[in-house]
């Protein structure tokens, strides 16, 4: 009896511990400090980049040197690019989320539609020297939702095209800087010296870098040539089936699976080990160059509609329901002030018109020259379309991605596949 | 007398209590011993599985931060969703696939290893070492393999066959994902299906072979029924273990082509951490626990049968 009675204690008290440890778990999610002394902001990215982190690193210290009233640490925590909206959601889950976090432009919507964001406007446009007006108004289209500004597009990173010169001598074509001078530069003619270099190199063509016949948001970078787009501009109506877009992904089968343009699905080639002719890519990757082979950089080519400038975005939020979202939003108009700004500016282009210029870019980026930087940066930047977004991307990603499978077969009907994207993400873009 | 009952009885109660106190500390030490393990199964097992039946009652919005009990909505949004069926039947075919190829391929492995001759330390070792690997790193390995111009299709091309693009096609993607799981697990069954074996008395095939019984009427007569019962254990821990799958998903198809491979687990994946809709995939998650829970119970009676047949 006695050790029935001892059981029931041992499991109350077991109980409890499980409570008590659940409850710590909860209480671990607060904030670093205290209400009333200085609190430590936390900042999720995807960069794992040593130097990068040391330059954020660097501006975190010095706000904590002049702030340290307010804050006493900033720290910044990498999270896997492949997984890191995930991982930023998880931690929201959690009862943990970061005071700032970096996030992908085709999550922007989501992000500001939940309302999980502070409105930056109130606090950039009042901060003492942060020149507010001085952003580009086009890069902020994203982040905005009626008066408010919801992030911070800290990253501006145009998509253009690497060239290996030393492919295309080989097959006996054409530069794409000669195709501009003589004003033929079009996705037409990309892709015939692409399918040329390929043949003569037995090598790849023209690669879309990160598509991977799975990321078909990639494929704006070309569609947009044909003015095609996947929903209309209110998000509420599917356009992978008008006679645009039917036509693009016409072209992009055709490059792929009869002029072999286009390496095929489950091939793969890196244009920065020298496996490709051509690639689309944004500008940042010019880092990953070495002097293997001779290359260059130029604009994205003409569609039959027009030519169209994309560039890859990427917004810097604070959470709205955060401990710290003041401070947090405090940090980040200094983190992106004009100085740190062009700081930032040797890794990330920055929506800031005064400092959208070659010689500032120059300085940032060595191994481009100011006329590459001048036709794909400072001119791409302005007016440029972003990357497809909706406040549903992420089932619409997957399901277009479902849905896009059946086209990537040698004879598949384009007609017919595009209409069964709109049958499966039209309740999507209505619900 | 009564001075001797006295010191009696008072040995008597002074020896209860020395037993008593010594039965106690006993019981105390036994529940300290298991302690850390009950918490932790309460912290991390039955709290989490208590608080995914109470979500699975939820719209939880983790980005808009509302969280609103919603009843049964998301149970008949469950039954009403074709993807959850398609998900149901990519599951249904894996563990189909896997079954019937690893407990084959493990029984053939086993019948083969279990002869008396030079070498099959080496090859149990060989077939065994998957096992021991690291599953995602195995995993991606296939994947090169498995590539259009992949090693596979470029051994392939050298006797003349041109190899189908594997993880790109509906029709090769499913046999592929089901293929490397085999190849990465069968030796673990294999190990089971030896055991087994060599657990099947000499005298009573040798009785089989004098009454002129073939080898293969032997084989099917004699040492199935003797080791059915590690079948059925071995078939039924596969089936559990293919609901589980997730990794060769997630590295080789995403789930595709189409929805071709999106099998259960990574349709509460797709739905918790790329939906955010974290009520609704522990809906989910609670039609897998009850799947899970329904075939251990198959498996425990199973077990009790298996042991009785023992004895």
């Amino acid at each position: 009896m006695r050790t029935v009675r001892t059981g029931r204690g041992w499991l109350a008290v077991t109980a409890l511990a499980a409570i008590t440890l659940a409850a710590c778990g909860a209480d671990s999610s607060d904030d670093g400090g205290t209400a009333d002394g200085p609190v430590e902001l936390r900042m999720t990215v995807w960069t794992a980049d040593e130097a990068q982190l040391a330059m954020f690193q660097e501006i975190g210290d010095a706000y904590v040197a002049e702030h340290g009233d307010t804050v006493s640490d900033v720290s910044f925590e990498t999270l896997p690019f492949e997984e890191y909206t995930t991982g930023l959601t998880t931690q929201i889950a959690g009862g943990n989320p970061p005071d700032l976090a970096w996030i992908f432009e085709n999550s922007a919507p989501e992000f500001v539609d939940s309302g999980a964001l502070l409105d930056l406007r109130p606090v950039l446009e009042q901060a003492e020297g942060y020149e507010f007006d001085d952003l580009e108004p086009d890069a902020l289209n994203l982040w905005s939702s009626g008066d408010g500004l919801f992030a911070y597009p800290f990253s501006n990173s145009p998509f253009g095209i690497f060239v290996n010169l030393d492919h295309l001598a080989a097959a006996g074509q054409p530069t794409p800087a000669e195709l501009i001078a003589n004003g033929e530069w079009t996705w037409d003619k990309a892709a015939e010296i692409a399918a040329a270099a390929a043949q003569a190199s037995g090598k790849s063509g023209l690669v879309v870098r990160d598509f991977e016949f799975s990321a078909w948001d990639n494929l704006a970078t070309i569609w947009n040539g044909w003015d095609a787009r996947p929903w209309s501009d209110d998000g509420t109506t599917c356009e992978f089936d008008a006679p645009e877009m039917v036509d693009a992904l016409t072209w992009f089968h055709d490059q792929v699976f009869v002029e072999q343009a286009i390496p095929g699905p489950g091939t793969t080639a890196d244009f920065f080990a020298g496996d490709a002719a051509l690639t689309i890519t944004q500008i940042s990757r010019a880092s990953a160059l070495d002097d293997s082979f001779a290359w260059d950089l130029v604009p994205l080519p003409a569609g039959p509609a027009e030519q169209v400038s994309v560039i890859g975005q990427a917004g810097i939020g604070v959470f709205a329901d955060g401990p710290n979202a003041e401070a947090a939003a405090d940090f980040l108009a200094y983190f992106t002030n004009p100085e740190n700004a062009e700081k930032l500016s040797t890794y990330f282009p920055p929506p800031r018109t005064s400092l959208l210029n070659a010689d500032t870019l120059k300085a940032a980026n060595p191994k481009l020259t100011a006329e590459q930087l001048q036709s794909v940066v400072v001119d791409g930047i302005k007016g440029a379309q972003t990357k497809p977004a909706h406040a549903k991307f992420s089932q619409l990603q997957q399901t277009v991605r479902a849905e896009l499978d059946a086209l990537w077969e040698p004879g598949a009907d384009v007609e017919a596949v595009a209409a069964s994207v709109c049958t499966a993400i039209d309740p999507l873009l209505g619900g | 007398m009564s001075a001797t009952l006295d010191r009696s009885t008072r040995r008597r109660a002074t020896s209860a209590r020395r037993r008593s106190t010594a039965r106690r500390a006993d019981v105390l030490t036994g529940y300290a011993f298991v302690t850390p393990q009950l918490v932790g199964s309460a912290v991390f097992v039955i709290g989490p599985l208590i608080a995914v039946g109470w979500y699975s009652l939820h719209d939880w919005n983790v980005l808009a931060n509302s969280f609103t009990f919603t009843g049964a909505a998301n149970y008949q949004r469950l039954i009403d969703d074709p993807s959850f069926v398609d998900s149901l039947k990519a599951s249904g075919i894996f563990s189909a696939g896997l079954v019937v190829l690893n407990v084959g391929l493990a029984l053939l492995l086993a019948v083969m290893l279990n002869q008396r001759m030079r070498g099959t330390t080496t090859f149990r070792t060989f077939f065994f070492s998957p096992v021991v690997v690291s599953l995602v790193a195995w995993t991606i390995v296939w994947g090169f393999l498995l590539q259009a111009d992949g090693g596979i299709n470029g051994f392939l091309s050298q006797i003349g066959v041109d190899g189908p693009n594997w993880l790109r096609r509906e029709d090769t993607a499913m046999l592929s994902v089901i293929v490397v799981q085999v190849f990465k697990n069968v030796g673990l069954n294999m190990v089971l299906f030896l055991a087994a074996l060599q657990g099947v008395p000499g005298e009573i095939r040798e009785a089989a072979r004098v009454d002129g019984a073939s080898a293969w009427r032997s084989f099917r007569s004699i040492t199935i029924p003797l080791i059915s019962p590690t079948i059925l254990l071995v078939s039924i821990l596969t089936i559990v273990g293919s609901l589980q799958v997730f990794a060769q998903i997630a590295v080789l198809t995403q789930g595709g082509p189409g929805t071709s491979t999106t099998v259960l687990v990574y349709y509460l994946y797709q739905q918790a951490f790329q939906f955010n809709e974290f009520g609704y995939a522990s809906t989910v998650s609670v039609v897998l626990f009850l799947i899970v829970a329904v075939l251990t119970l198959v498996q425990w009676q199973t077990r009790k049968r298996w042991v009785f047949h023992e004895v």
